[in-house]
Order: structure tokens, then sequence, then C-alpha cells
């Protein structure tokens, strides 16, 4: 038995030696965060292996984890098969010099995508981001556009320190501070529905008024509006509260079309394309332009609101099925 | 006279000391909020969006949000008892049966109650299975509880996304499940409470009919003893263990559908089984296992709610939550501790007793010495 089994594996090493040797794309290594994290996530991890595959001319070797030093492992087993290419998405934004200084000292091209990385720009080509900010601003600039005689906001923010959160709330705490906004709550739900429900019901029991959620992102808002819908509080289009929500899933804008929900702020996982072009410019002796002083180049992000939105964009920009 | 009546005071108490602990913390925030703000109390009966009438306030709340959470504490409690151990996979088993719940009801084109519970049964069954495999980690192989959930713990959440093949997982539309999260309609207290209550009952039959408390409580104490007096061990264990599973289907079940139906595989349930074993050690219970109480544990799990409620309520900033929690927690562990409680009761002996008594009838009796 033992005899088979070692006859097997052996087998198997050379075939998938025999393999590696035969192909001559360029070796892929991608560390991303896994697809059931979230409805972006899927379609970010989708997004990467359609545009770097095998018909593409890509050998792709991938790892996903939440876990930062498993990440770091992965990386740097990656650089010692000998990748042409890294394709990293972070968990968390430390601890990556090294194994960076290693892929950088082999002559790896190194790209972050999603999620920057605390560390030298010498240190990788470009990273293909969005900017958290950005989409907080363009959130807030559209409530104020509104002209509402007052805004009396429930703001339901994600897990503290993140990127998303800490751009997403920026914008907030800004009109907070200049006074134009009233935050009848600010707490974090750490993207989780059922803790969004309960505080918007801790809220409405509360008796106070609001007629404002600004949740970080879709789940969150899905949460919140299961408490407005318990507490018989109407939301959306014709509704008594504005309901705003981000990442742009499938569903949640089908909310939005339906006039359940007013807004949703795009959060682009389509880095994969961008990336590739980068890749084919360097090979053919090329410099990539256009990126800011951190390397980064800034994905174009807009919104969707219940007044314009079209069955369109929902197929050409939404999240999953 | 007043002997017998003192005896029967301390038996009482003794009887009842272990929820001494749970009904303290409950009647200490309950006390806090009066006194903090009256208008905690309020109860009203809103409409919903439905336009179905809905019991709401603070204290409902808190009760419904502690619906899942009484659910598990009572399985936990079970296996603590019987393997004096804790099993840390109930989080994500509750998301594997919320995964299950809904994917199985994508196999109808109607669904109608028949269909939900025909999906609920299935649910169970396979966290049952799942349930059994820790069971017989723990039962058969003599493994740690919390070693041996630990790779169900690990794994469960890609497990339950490999079998929801989506990341964007929904409950299919249908006219059953919003009532299990909400309220049915016309009749205002909401239903996750009717089901705790439903559960509630059922155990107590279970335990009143049964000799399972009996049993469990044997084994958790001394197994050898168990085993000469010709209790099967190993199936013990196995029961506590897929009971708990039954409870991990109702919870998941609930949470998912508390939610508007959208199964979360990374936060659903999250730190639920750190909750849960929270919940039975305010409760009382030994977690070293043996003699148990379920109601204690049912009182620890809303004595936790309450706190997380009254937080948020007082708008707590979210980043300090946890830390104020963690104060609470504390604090209960160090006065439930024995060492604590010794000392308590030594001082209200010599102290508030003894001079008591001293007074009133002149004389010392812890020294005799007037006597």
């Amino acid at each position: 038995m033992k005899k088979i089994l070692s006859l097997v594996l052996a087998l198997a090493l050379v075939l998938s030696l025999v393999a590696v040797a035969s192909a001559d794309g360029i070796k892929v290594g991608i560390v991303n965060n896994p697809p059931s994290e979230s409805g972006y996530r899927e379609a970010n991890v989708k997004d990467f292996e359609t545009v770097f595959s095998a018909e593409n001319g890509y050998e792709v070797m991938t790892a996903y984890t939440l876990k930062n030093d498993e990440q770091l492992a992965a990386a740097e087993r990656f650089v010692n098969a000998g990748v042409d290419v890294l394709l990293i998405s972070a968990a968390e934004t430390t601890g990556w010099d090294t194994v960076l200084k290693l892929a950088k000292d082999n002559g790896i091209l190194v790209f972050l995508f999603d999620r920057m990385i605390d560390c030298d720009p010498d240190l990788y080509e470009a990273a293909v981001v969005s900017n958290m900010a950005n989409e907080g601003a363009l959130a807030v600039d559209w409530l104020l556009g509104l002209n509402l005689p007052e805004y009396n906001i429930i703001h339901i923010q994600g897990a503290m320190g993140s990127d998303a959160q800490v751009g997403r709330t920026g914008a907030v705490d800004e009109q907070a501070a200049a006074g134009k906004f009233n935050l009848v709550a600010q707490q974090t739900a750490t993207w989780d529905e059922t803790t969004a429900k309960q505080i918007v019901e801790s809220v409405i029991n509360s008796g106070e008024k609001f007629n404002i959620i600004y949740a970080e992102n879709d789940g969150m808002a899905q949460g919140a509006v299961a408490a407005l819908d318990e507490a018989g509080i109407t939301h959306g289009k014709d509704g008594d509260v504005i309901v705003m929500g981000f990442d742009c899933n499938k569903w949640a804008l089908r909310k939005v079309l339906a006039g359940e929900w007013n807004y949703d702020g795009q959060c682009s996982p389509f880095q994969a394309a961008v990336i590739d072009e980068m890749i084919k410019t360097l090979s053919n002796g090329g410099t990539i332009e256009g990126l800011n002083e951190k390397k980064q180049k800034i994905s174009e992000e807009t919104c969707f609101v219940c007044d314009t939105i079209t069955e369109d964009d929902i197929n050409n920009y939404g999240l999953g099925d | 006279m007043k002997k017998q009546s003192e005896a029967q005071g301390y038996s009482f108490f003794q009887k009842h000391s272990q929820l001494l602990i749970p009904v303290t913390i409950l009647a200490l925030l309950l006390l806090f909020n009066l006194l903090r703000d009256s208008s905690y109390f309020n109860i009203a009966i809103r409409f919903n969006n439905d336009n179905n009438p809905v019991l709401a306030g603070n204290l409902i709340s808190t009760i419904v949000d502690a619906s899942e959470l009484v659910i598990l504490s009572i399985g936990m409690t079970l296996v603590t008892a019987a393997c004096g151990g804790q099993d840390i996979s109930v989080g994500a088993l509750g998301t594997i049966a919320a995964t299950m719940f809904a994917k199985v009801l994508y196999l109808f084109d109607e669904i109608g109650v028949a269909q939900i519970l025909v999906a609920l049964l299935a649910t169970c069954g396979v966290t049952v299975l799942f349930s059994l495999f820790n069971g017989t980690l723990v039962a058969v192989f003599k493994i740690q509880p919390m070693i041996a959930t630990l790779i169900l713990f690990t794994c469960g959440r890609s497990i339950a996304y490999w079998i929801g093949q989506i990341a964007n997982l929904f409950i299919p539309e249908n006219p059953i499940t919003p009532i299990i999260g909400t309220v049915i309609p016309g009749f205002p207290v909401p239903t996750p409470v009717l089901i705790v209550a439903v559960v509630g009952i059922l155990f107590a039959l279970v335990f009143k009919f049964t000799n399972l408390r009996l049993y469990t409580q044997t084994v958790g104490i001394n197994q050898g003893a168990a085993r000469l007096n010709g209790i099967n061990c190993v199936a013990i264990k196995l029961i506590s263990f897929a009971i708990l599973g039954v409870c991990c289907a109702i919870a998941g079940v609930i949470n998912v559908c508390r939610i508007g139906g959208k199964v979360t595989y990374n936060s659903l349930m999250v730190d639920f089984e750190m909750k849960a074993i929270l919940a039975v050690a305010i409760g009382g219970n030994s977690l070293g296992g043996g003699k148990f109480r379920i109601i204690g544990s049912v009182l620890g799990a809303y004595a936790y709610c309450l706190l997380f409620n009254t937080l948020i309520a007082m708008k707590v900033p979210s980043t300090h939550i946890t830390a104020y929690q963690a104060v609470v927690i504390f604090l209960l562990v160090i006065f439930s501790s024995d060492q604590v409680k010794e000392t308590i009761a030594k001082f209200w002996k010599t102290w508030i007793v003894g001079k008591f008594r001293s007074k009133t009838t002149g004389t010392d009796i812890s020294s005799g010495k007037e006597a």
C-alpha cells in the first residue's frame, strides 16, 4: 500500500515538473483574500482568474487567505518557485518589507491591487487601488446636493482601522465637525448585518429623530433596513429615511432600482485588466505612466442613485449574481 | 420555629446560590438603566412596513437579540457538563446551518410551511452529523473538546462557502422566512422569542421525563463511577453533542432570517462560541463539567445581551464597547470565583451576622465568651 502510494506521488511529481517545463507563459503568483469574504472579493478573485488565465498566456499560482502571516508565507513560496510577477492584495498593511525585498532581488515584478502596503514605493511597480476617501466624498457631496433642511445621520462604520472604513468615514466626520451633519449615532458594526440592525434598533427605541442611514457597505445597510422595516419606518425613494450603502453588489443595486434604497457607492474590484496592460508595457520595454507619487493608479469609481439607475447599470457594474 | 425557618431559608439559598450571579447581574443592569434613563423600559406596539403589529422597545430588542445565544447556551451547557470542555465551533456550525437552509430552499419551486420544515430537518441532519464528528473525537478518541472542535472552528466557514458556492447567497423569496425573522401577522410577539420559548419548554420536558440530566451530571462528575453504574459514557457525550448540533441549526436559521435572509459566511454568528461559553460561565456552571443548571446559562445569555444593548443605548463609542464588556466580565469572573465567594461569606458571618446577633442577644456566638 505504502509502495503504491509513494509510486503515485513520485509519478505526480514528475508529471507536474513536465507540466511546468512545458509551459512557457509568464508565471504569476496571486496573493488575495478568499472569495467567501464578500461579494466584492468574489468578483475581484474572478476578475483576476479570468484575465490571468492560461489562454491569455499566463501560468498562475494562487493563495487566498484572510491571514497576513499565511499571505506572507505564500508570497515567499511564490518567489522561491520562480514567478515572474507577484500580485498582492494584502490582509494587513504591515510586515511585507522582507518578502518584497526578496522579490525585488530576484527581479520579480510586484503589483499591489485593491489594498495598499506600508512600504517604500521602490519595492513595487505600481498599485492599482480604489480611493476610499473619494468614495466617501462622492457620497457626502450627493447628500449635501439634496439640500435637506436637516441631516440627522445614523453612521454605521466598518471594521475600525480598515482602509474602507477610514476613507468612507473621513468625509462624514468633516461635515459633522463643520456642523452640517448631526450624527445621531456613529458606531462600528464591523461589517456585520446583525450588529448594524441592533444599532439602528437602539436609536429607534430611544425615540431620536433621524433621516439618513449611512452604512459603509451593502450588508450593513441591509441590516439597518431590516430594523426600519420592523419599526414601520419608510425608506428609499419616497420614504422618510435615506438609505446609503457601498460596494455595488447586484442585489443592492436592485434595491436601489426598486427605490428601497437611495444610494450605492461603487468600489471597483476590476483591477486585473489594468495590471495586465502594465505588465505588457513593461515587458515591451516601456514605462508605466499616470501614477501618483505613491505609484498608485486610482480606479475610476462612480455611484448609483435611485432616480437615475438603470437595468444596464446593474448588469455592467453590479457584483455577484 | 425560628431555627426551622432559618434552616429553610438557608437551604433555599443553597439550592439557588448558583443563580445568584446571573440574577444579580441582570438586576444591577436593569437598576442601572432605571437610574440612567427610565425611558429605556418603554414598550410600545408599532406597525411594521407590512402593517403588522410588533412589540418594540429596548427590553424587547434585548430579548429578541438574545434568541440565538440562549438556544446555543442550552446546548453548550450540556456539552460542558458531560465532557468537561467547550465546543468552539458553534458559530461556524451555525453558518453552515444557515447556508444549508438557504440551499435546500432553492430546490423547491414554491415555498410553504412544509418546505420550510423539510429544509429545517435537512439542516438539522447536517449539523448533527458535524456535531457527532466533534462528539466522536471527544468521546471515542478522548481528545480535549476545545482541540477537537478547533478543527471545525477553523474550516467551518470555508465549508459553508463551499456549500453555498456564491458569495451573495440569499434565502429565496418566500412568505415564511420573514415571519421567522420578525412576527407572525397579527401577533405582536416576535417569532424568535416564541421559538426560544418552544425550545425551552421542550428541554424542560426532556429533563422532567428522562434521566438525561442525572446521567449527564454523573458522566461529568465521575466517568468511572458512571460506567460502573451501567451508564454508557460515550453515548451520553454523543447525545450532548447531537443536541448542540440541533441548537446550532435552529440558531443559524433564526439569525439568517432576522437579517433579511443574506448568508454572510465570515460574519454570520461570529464570536458566538465565546459568547455561549461566557453565558454558561455567567450562569454559574462549572466549565470543568458535572453539575449544571440550564436556567443559569439562559439567564447568563440574557445578561450578556442586556449589557451589550445598554452599552449601545448609552452610545458608548464603538471602539470602547469591547473594553467596557471586558471590565464587566472581569468583575463578574472575580466575584464568582470561589476564593472571593468564601471571603464574602466569612465577612458576612463574622461582621454582619455576628454583630447583629451580639447586639440583639448580648452574646457573641462565634467566641461564646459571654455565655
